[in-house]
């Protein structure tokens, strides 16, 4: 909870990670990767203000103390959601497992929620643990990256297959959030792995399915934009947005913002603090201080008001997760600013993508 | 600063080549990213130009594109006899390097795991750098008071010269939709035909969203690179004339 002029918010940090980067879960042979994985977040950290910056031997392998102090006690965090990430080519136990998170949560009751993740190219054997998992942790969400590596492959797409059939095993087992996180790997490698249309083709099949693009689709920014307006279904995680641009660069965290609720609109975007990338409090705090600047190219960007930050700091995930939420933090149904349905309309009237991607 | 040997090259010569190379996501020279970490020259003329990039996890297709068209921007400097061209630090390093070095493309430098090579994600991008670059010459002509209806009649010649204008007559022309003096200022970059009047603000508004996203990946690169090499400040690590002075 975070209360600022006499406002207060319910806060749903909706992704953030406990996990082990340190060189004793390194795979013999694969360390130049899990090394370049790790030094690869903490550049990012590096955007967040120095005061929070950590050394690295603390940035590969954070205790279970810092982060309860970190996301709860001084983060204003009420629940937080943690996000899978295997990567098990790199990491001997995994960077980040399903396993690795329920243990530590399992003893801060009603703090966390489990999300796992599924492979596709796992096959029957994941469609299995994918089984085990959501009947072990209850899981409602799953995070799926689509750059991992796996077995000599370099990357799959949502649309593949393999997909499909996982996305219709959520649906039979209760998983109703799907959050995809794009990155640099793909195959064929010629193909631009952070496209973002797969995303786009799978939410229109999967209507009851919700996918929250994590880090709204970065660096596709106006790709994901285009996709999120047709599709009700689609919205866009603000992780690495808040932690990398608010403040390491203020101007363009505006411009992202505002073409983000125009666009996508206030009801469908979601923080996450990313953490341990960024610790959770500079940017809630941050965040509700944040108003679109006065100056010209900002002008017509709509404006993000109380009852705004308060969904997207915690009500609209708490929406997604059926997380009670009491009623001292909530908004009336209509306060607030959707984003404009006549420029939505308009893309949908349009067939051909103008970026052909 | 001298100007290398007789019949050799220079530094400074290579690096006006490479103002030509660009990061196709970004749209920027390789030079002003901070990317050239290093730029040496025989007096024989053998060219040696050492790359680095934001992340170690940087696309391994964009990074490909940069190191061989480094590679023809060195070797087609006048006065080089050979040219070694090295990216850093990256995963796909030894591949990258190695398919360059043997001018091999990039099917074949990535054996198995590419199925075409990257002209199509080369005018993709560009595609986004026509749409980016029409945000720019726009938003002053619409702050002007200019209105949309009046800009989706516009030609070329009609607006004023501007550093934007040019780059963006550079980006279509390279895409090869109609950049000529006649040729209208909104046009769709896939089929280079003109906007109907009810698609301008759409037409605009993706082009804007498609500069910010621009904007805001190559600040988050610069961040990251500046992480990565501390030293750097955006600049050359070493640029060394034969027996010269690092400049």
């Amino acid at each position: 909870m975070y209360e600022k002029d006499g406002e207060k918010y319910f806060i749903v940090d909706s992704h953030m990670h406990y996990w082990n980067a340190a060189p004793d879960n390194w795979v013999p042979g694969a360390e130049q990767y899990a090394k370049g994985w790790i030094e690869c977040f903490h550049a990012y950290q590096s955007l967040g203000p120095k005061e929070t910056h950590w050394p690295i031997e603390k940035f590969q392998k954070y205790s279970e103390d810092d982060l309860m102090k970190d996301v709860f006690e001084d983060g204003h965090v009420d629940v937080a959601i943690f996000q899978p990430t295997y990567l098990k080519e790199w990491y001997k136990e995994g960077f980040n497992t399903t396993e690795r998170n329920a243990l530590m949560g399992e003893k801060h009751p009603g703090k966390f929620i489990y999300n796992t993740r599924w492979d596709p190219r796992d096959g029957d054997e994941g469609l299995g643990h994918l089984r085990k998992n959501v009947e072990r942790f209850g899981s409602k969400g799953v995070k799926v990256y689509t750059a991992e590596w796996n077995a000599g492959s370099r990357g799959w797409k949502l649309t593949d297959p393999a997909a499909y059939r996982y996305l219709e095993a959520c649906q039979e087992l209760g998983i109703k959030n799907i959050h995809a996180h794009k990155g640099p790997t793909i195959w064929p490698l010629d193909k631009d792995g952070f496209d973002v249309m797969d995303v786009d083709r799978a939410a229109s099949d999967f209507p009851d399915l919700n996918f929250i693009v994590e880090h709204v689709g970065l660096p596709r920014i106006e790709e994901f934009c285009f996709m999120a307006t047709q599709e009700p279904n689609v919205y866009a995680g603000l992780s690495v947005v808040i932690g990398a641009l608010m403040h390491a660069r203020p101007r363009f965290f505006a411009k992202v913002m505002g073409e983000l609720l125009f666009w996508v609109g206030e009801d469908k975007m979601t923080f996450g603090s990313d953490y341990g990338i960024w610790e959770p409090k500079w940017q809630v705090e941050g965040f509700v201080d944040w108003e679109m600047p006065d100056a010209e190219e900002f002008s017509d960007y709509p404006r993000l008001g109380t009852a705004g930050k308060r969904k997207i700091l915690g009500l609209n995930a708490a929406k997604l997760y059926d997380i009670q939420v009491p009623a001292e933090f909530r908004v009336p149904a209509q306060a607030g600013t959707p984003a404009a349905r006549e420029d939505a309309q308009l893309v949908d009237d349009k067939s051909q993508p103008v970026t052909g991607a | 600063m001298s100007q290398g040997s007789p019949g050799g090259s220079s530094p400074r010569a290579i690096l006006r080549a490479l103002e030509t190379v660009r990061d196709p996501e970004l749209d920027k020279p390789i030079t002003s990213l901070g990317f050239v970490a290093s730029c040496t020259v025989s007096a024989d003329g053998d060219a040696r130009v050492r790359l680095r990039l934001p992340t170690y996890f940087c696309a391994p297709n964009f990074a490909f594109l940069m190191v061989a068209d480094t590679y023809e921007a060195v070797a087609g400097t006048p006065g080089v006899r050979s040219a070694a061209v090295v990216l850093e630090d990256h995963f796909a390093s030894d591949s990258i390097n190695a398919g360059v070095a043997a001018r091999a493309g990039f099917v074949a430098s990535f054996d198995g795991e590419a199925a075409a090579e990257l002209d199509e994600l080369r005018a993709q991008f560009l595609r986004k750098a026509v749409m980016a670059g029409t945000d720019q010459v726009c938003r002053p002509l619409l702050a002007s008071g200019i209105t949309p209806e009046r800009l989706r009649e516009l030609t070329l010649a009609d607006v004023p010269p501007s550093r934007e204008l040019d780059r963006l007559r550079q980006r279509r022309a390279e895409l090869g939709v109609p950049a000529g003096d006649d040729a209208l200022l909104l046009i769709d970059p896939e089929t280079g035909a003109g906007v109907t009047a009810d698609a301008v603000p759409l037409h605009l508004r993706r082009a804007r969203v498609t500069q910010v996203g621009i904007e805001a990946n190559t600040s988050m690169c610069a961040g990251m690179l500046a992480h990565r090499y501390p030293a750097a400040n955006g600049g050359l690590r070493e640029v060394r004339d034969p027996g010269g002075p690092e400049v």
